[in-house]
């Protein structure tokens, strides 16, 4: 089941036009954002399928621009966004891909400043929802409907059981849990959904861990 | 948890409660939130809803583009001359819808049901409903439960996406939710509530998705217009004893199957249909300077 809650079709309260356009635009915008984590110096957006043919005319532009600015979906400064994130110092560029992708409504997202740079790839899938589907090479499935953890570690036995491990002593539930790699041995990502927000001390802890090289957290 | 239209009928038949019941004990369930924070987080929606169509009714809206804007007005007036045709109820109706959609393609805020671009359907009916039965705050809270009953079988067995699916599966689908809920609120049986769900999606089947310019605008305000209209007289028919031959699940199989077989250039790339039409493209250049089609 793809949508969960009532509130996925009776909702969001977002600003027209589209609720695939503008509203999903702005959460794989924002959902860019806190996965980077701090204020970007510059943003390269791509659009694919409908992205690209339509985008003017719906205000996705605007949209991923208030998402990096990690304004909701019902900000009325979305608006104006183009125009803030030029005053907030992030240089931002937009282009057509030509590209077939699985699903229409696709956006990629390279944000970057001189500690880095992350590049997301996220769908609409309709009515305001989205799904990240790629994160830096790494295929995966994030609603950003819950909390989640972001977890880049070795590919080596324990891994998992290292990090749950730790949401277990804290009494945190995991909702959704996923696991990837580029190849074996090497670089891999976790992926968990947990029902609460995470405190910072956890995260530290999981990073802490001597097979885990990263933490990000994803919030509701 | 219910996974389509029958195991929702069936759940609320055999404990004798509404279609909205169902819908608010599913979602205490899957988030675990109290009962009263569910209502009143759709409560919110509801006054957004409220808010729109008020908006749109009695101010100047109009659309950045200057396409839209201006038509819930008219009607308004026109309706309360006294010389329409379908009558005063019909015409409130359709003129709420196209109040939100005005608001909307003006990039007000509004509430998604299920979309932006069919976000009128079920707002227009509801607050037309609200001046002829005068229902309470909570029955039109329900009356919301009942479109999202709906519409999350639909969005998780067929699609809700203009571009996955069409319009049939945005305006489409808020006119069997908005249809369904009518009925709830009119007195019907859970059954009745399926049964007007199908007759109104099967008269959208294969509604295209055709934007001019790829804007929300022409034809999506006049289309949520035809489907407040279209799901009254669903609503209507199912609470006549009126059934769908086709099972209501069955109904949204085939408007998935439609959605996938519907060529790219008819699912929102603004390519086919009226967005490809000599006033079309002249609108769509007039618009953005150049066309899109040159790009």
């Amino acid at each position: 089941m793809k949508y969960k809650s009532v509130f996925d079709i009776i909702g969001p309260v977002m600003i027209g036009p589209s609720s695939s356009h503008t509203a999903g635009a702005a959460r794989i915008g924002r959902v860019a954002r806190h996965l980077f984590g701090r204020k970007p110096d510059y943003a390269r957006v791509y659009f694919y399928g409908s992205f690209a043919k339509t985008y003017k005319g719906h205000g996705t532009d605007v949209a991923i621009a208030g998402g990096i600015l990690d304004f909701d979906t019902f900000d009325t400064r979305i608006v104006n966004a183009l125009t803030l994130a030029k005053e907030a110092g992030i240089q931002i560029t937009m282009s057509e891909e030509d590209a077939i992708t699985d699903h229409p409504n696709t956006a990629r997202i390279v944000l970057g400043d001189e500690k880095g740079e992350m590049e997301l790839t996220g769908i609409s899938i309709g009515g305001g929802k989205i799904e990240v589907t790629e994160l830096n090479g790494f295929k995966l499935r994030l609603s950003g409907n819950h909390p989640a953890l972001l977890i880049v570690h070795n590919d080596k036995f324990g891994a998992i059981a290292g990090v749950t491990n730790i949401l277990a002593k804290h009494s945190i539930n995991i909702g959704q849990m996923e696991v990837s790699r580029k190849e074996k041995g090497k670089e891999a990502l976790m992926v968990i959904e947990v029902d609460q927000n995470i405190e910072n001390s956890i995260m530290q802890e999981i990073e802490s861990l001597p097979i885990v090289s990263q933490v990000v957290k994803v919030h509701d | 948890m219910f996974r389509n239209a029958a195991e929702l009928v069936e759940l609320a038949e055999s404990k004798g409660c509404k279609i909205s019941d169902i819908m608010i004990e599913q979602e205490i369930e899957f988030t675990g939130k109290t009962r009263e924070q569910i209502i009143s987080q759709m409560d919110r929606n509801l006054q957004v809803m409220e808010d729109a169509v008020l908006r749109g009714v009695t101010e100047d809206v109009r659309s950045h583009s200057g396409l839209t804007g201006g038509d819930a007005k008219l009607l308004q007036t026109y309706m309360k001359s006294g010389k329409s045709l379908c009558g005063e109820f019909m015409l409130d109706a359709v003129s709420k819808a196209i109040a939100t959609n005005e608001v909307n393609a003006a990039m007000g805020t509004i509430c998604a049901t299920p979309t932006a671009g069919s976000a009128g359907v079920v707002p227009g009916t509801l607050f037309a409903i609200k001046e002829k039965l005068n229902p309470t705050r909570e029955q039109m809270v329900a009356y919301l439960f009942t479109s999202g009953a709906f519409g999350f079988v639909v969005a998780n067995n067929a699609s809700i996406s203009g571009a996955a699916g069409g319009c049939q599966a945005e305006v489409g689908s808020a006119t069997g939710m908005a249809a369904a809920a009518i009925v709830e609120l009119a007195g019907g049986t859970p059954s009745q509530c399926a049964q007007a769900f199908a007759i109104a999606l099967k008269n959208m089947l294969g509604l295209v998705c055709d934007p001019v310019a790829g804007l929300v605008e022409v034809p999506c305000v006049k289309r949520n217009a035809m489907g407040a209209s279209n799901a009254l007289v669903a609503a209507d028919m199912a609470l006549a004893g009126i059934v769908s031959r086709i099972p209501c699940d069955e109904v949204i199989e085939a408007m998935y199957k439609i959605g996938l077989t519907m060529p790219v250039a008819l699912k929102e790339t603004a390519q086919g249909g009226l967005a490809a039409t000599p006033t079309g493209r002249e609108l769509e250049a007039k618009i953005f300077g150049v066309p899109l089609s040159e790009k």
